[in-house]
């Protein structure tokens, strides 16, 4: 009963996406492929795990999973069905109210059993005006744990527009989401300049758009 | 079987016996000059033909739908329309209210009365009540950078992706006589010549397009294309009196008048692409582009077409 009414959430969820946005996904690096591999992107809404998952093929998507923050998505029934039963998410506890718990370990646990992970490493949603957070440094340990593992760079465009934060109905407009060309840890990187070349690597793939009045 | 049925059937093979022509001219010319799928004007070709025969369907399907039918698939290219729209404009936080009230109040409002056939309402919702309430609604939101090109934007997208396109659908709501039970004909009139102009002046471009008339804005737009595509529209209209109120003379004059709005469409929404910097409306089409770069020439000809079959030929 419980997995029928989450797969039928799942396509709702989907479905809706498609409707508000006609989100089309830009594999600008390489065709989409199947296995272990880290989505990173940059984090605007609560619709960005959505987005991600709906471009991606079908077969892929059910071995896909969002890092999510336990500390809000096990909040209420609502959002622990979406969270854990719908979107599988990886869910890691950002107040760190259990010191044993290791959310890198968790991570790396993920993608040893073969999911895909999308991560939003800028930590929390991004709501001023500047395009990109700094990046917190959670990608960096994941990456030195499992430095055989592709980091695909994810940018999603136009989602903070749809849904800006506080509103509840969201516009329609046309969202994309553009997957770049992978890195990894480079042996001996630093990770200040790992960060910053992840960063970059995000940022290239944000389009330009005239501004009024330019 | 009633006589309107008959008709759109018989309109409805001769579609599919071009839409089967030029798919095996698509096919030849593929296998002949892009065997390996490299020539990028044979494969939008194609593209654009498959997106034909998706595109009759689906109309086909509406008008069998009867008025509930095409009043819904009329509603929904105004919202694809408004919502590629609304993506290009400058929109931001302080008028979320006044565009989610465009997509989820206006729309649905504009295309009820439509359907209810309130004419006295209908034609004057969007340009006088939605025109004054949706400043108010983004004024109050007090955020007054940009304000007048925010406020500016947002109308010109209703008028043109809910109001104009919605004249299609109001067709239905004519009552003329004589011709009760087959208005569903004249927005079959209406589209086929649009589109068919469209083609024609894409066809007659190809072959003989020298002569640029505005290179700066659309470099395909030729006076060759434009002389042909309408010309040959014109006569296909003309052809088309049987399905409609008119006479063959005025048949083929109406369809000139479609056909020259439909080019001015298509050359003031180039513009308007042009000024936001893209190529394309969209992606929902294939070989097309969006929903916006098929239906610039339905936007400007329905209203235009609406009223002067109203004043010309409609009971009050």
């Amino acid at each position: 009963m419980k997995p029928a009414a989450a797969w039928l959430t799942g396509a709702l969820i989907v479905l809706f996406a498609r409707f508000i946005t006609a989100v089309r996904g830009i594999w600008q690096g390489g065709p989409p492929a199947p296995g272990a591999r880290v989505y990173f992107a940059n984090h605007a809404s609560h619709g960005d795990f959505v987005l991600i998952w709906t471009v991606l093929p079908p077969a892929l998507r059910r071995l896909t999973r969002p890092v999510a923050g336990s500390d809000y998505w096990l909040t209420s029934a609502i959002r622990r069905f979406i969270g854990r039963d719908v979107l599988n998410a990886v869910l890691i506890d950002r107040t760190r109210g259990d010191p044993d718990e290791d959310p890198v370990a968790k991570m790396a646990a993920a993608l040893d059993e073969g999911s895909a992970l999308i991560l939003f490493p800028e930590g929390t949603r991004n709501t001023t005006g500047v395009p990109l957070l700094p990046f917190k440094s959670g990608l960096y340990h994941l990456a030195k744990l499992r430095p055989e593992i592709d980091l695909v760079p994810v940018w999603l465009a136009n989602l903070n527009r749809v849904m800006p934060k506080g509103e509840v109905v969201p516009i329609p407009m046309i969202c994309t989401v553009t997957f770049g060309e992978a890195i990894r840890l480079h042996p001996a990187e630093e990770k200040k300049d790992f960060l910053a070349r992840a960063e970059a690597a995000l940022r290239a793939l944000a389009p330009r758009r005239a501004e009024p009045g330019t | 079987m009633n006589d309107v049925q008959a008709d759109f059937l018989t309109l409805l093979a001769a579609i599919g016996a071009i839409l089967v022509v030029a798919t095996v001219i698509g096919f030849v010319l593929q296998r002949r000059l892009s065997p390996n799928r490299d020539n990028a004007s044979i494969e939008n070709l194609n593209a654009r033909i498959h997106a034909w025969w998706g595109m009759a369907l689906l109309l086909a399907i509406a008008f069998l739908g009867g008025r509930i039918g095409v009043v819904l698939l009329f509603a929904f290219c105004s919202f694809a329309a408004l919502r590629e729209f609304v993506t290009l404009t400058s929109v931001g936080r302080a008028d979320h209210w006044a565009i989610a009230g465009a997509f989820f109040l206006i729309l649905p409002i504009q295309y009820g009365l439509i359907w209810y056939g309130w004419y006295g309402l209908y034609s004057i919702f969007i340009p006088v009540y939605a025109f004054l309430l949706m400043p108010i609604v983004a004024a109050l939101r007090a955020d007054t950078e940009h304000f007048l090109v925010r406020i500016a934007e947002s109308q010109w997208a209703l008028m043109i992706c809910v109001f104009c396109i919605s004249h299609g659908a109001a067709l239905l709501t004519l009552d003329i006589p004589g011709y009760s039970g087959r208005n569903v004909l004249l927005i079959a009139f209406l589209v086929v010549v649009v589109q068919m102009s469209d083609v024609m002046q894409y066809v007659w471009g190809k072959l003989f397009g020298r002569h640029k008339i505005a290179p700066n804005l659309s470099p395909s737009k030729t006076w060759e294309g434009f002389v042909g595509g309408v010309a040959s529209a014109t006569l296909i209209g003309a052809g088309l009196w049987w399905i409609t109120p008119f006479t063959l003379v005025e048949a083929g004059l109406l369809a000139l008048v479609i056909a020259l709005m439909g080019f001015f469409g298509g050359l003031v929404l180039s513009a308007v692409k042009r000024d936001k910097g893209v190529k394309d409306w969209g992606h929902m089409i294939a070989g097309h582009g969006g929903f916006i770069d098929r239906l610039d020439s339905v936007i400007f000809s329905a209203p235009i077409f609406f009223h002067l079959v109203r004043y010309g030929w409609a009971l009050p």
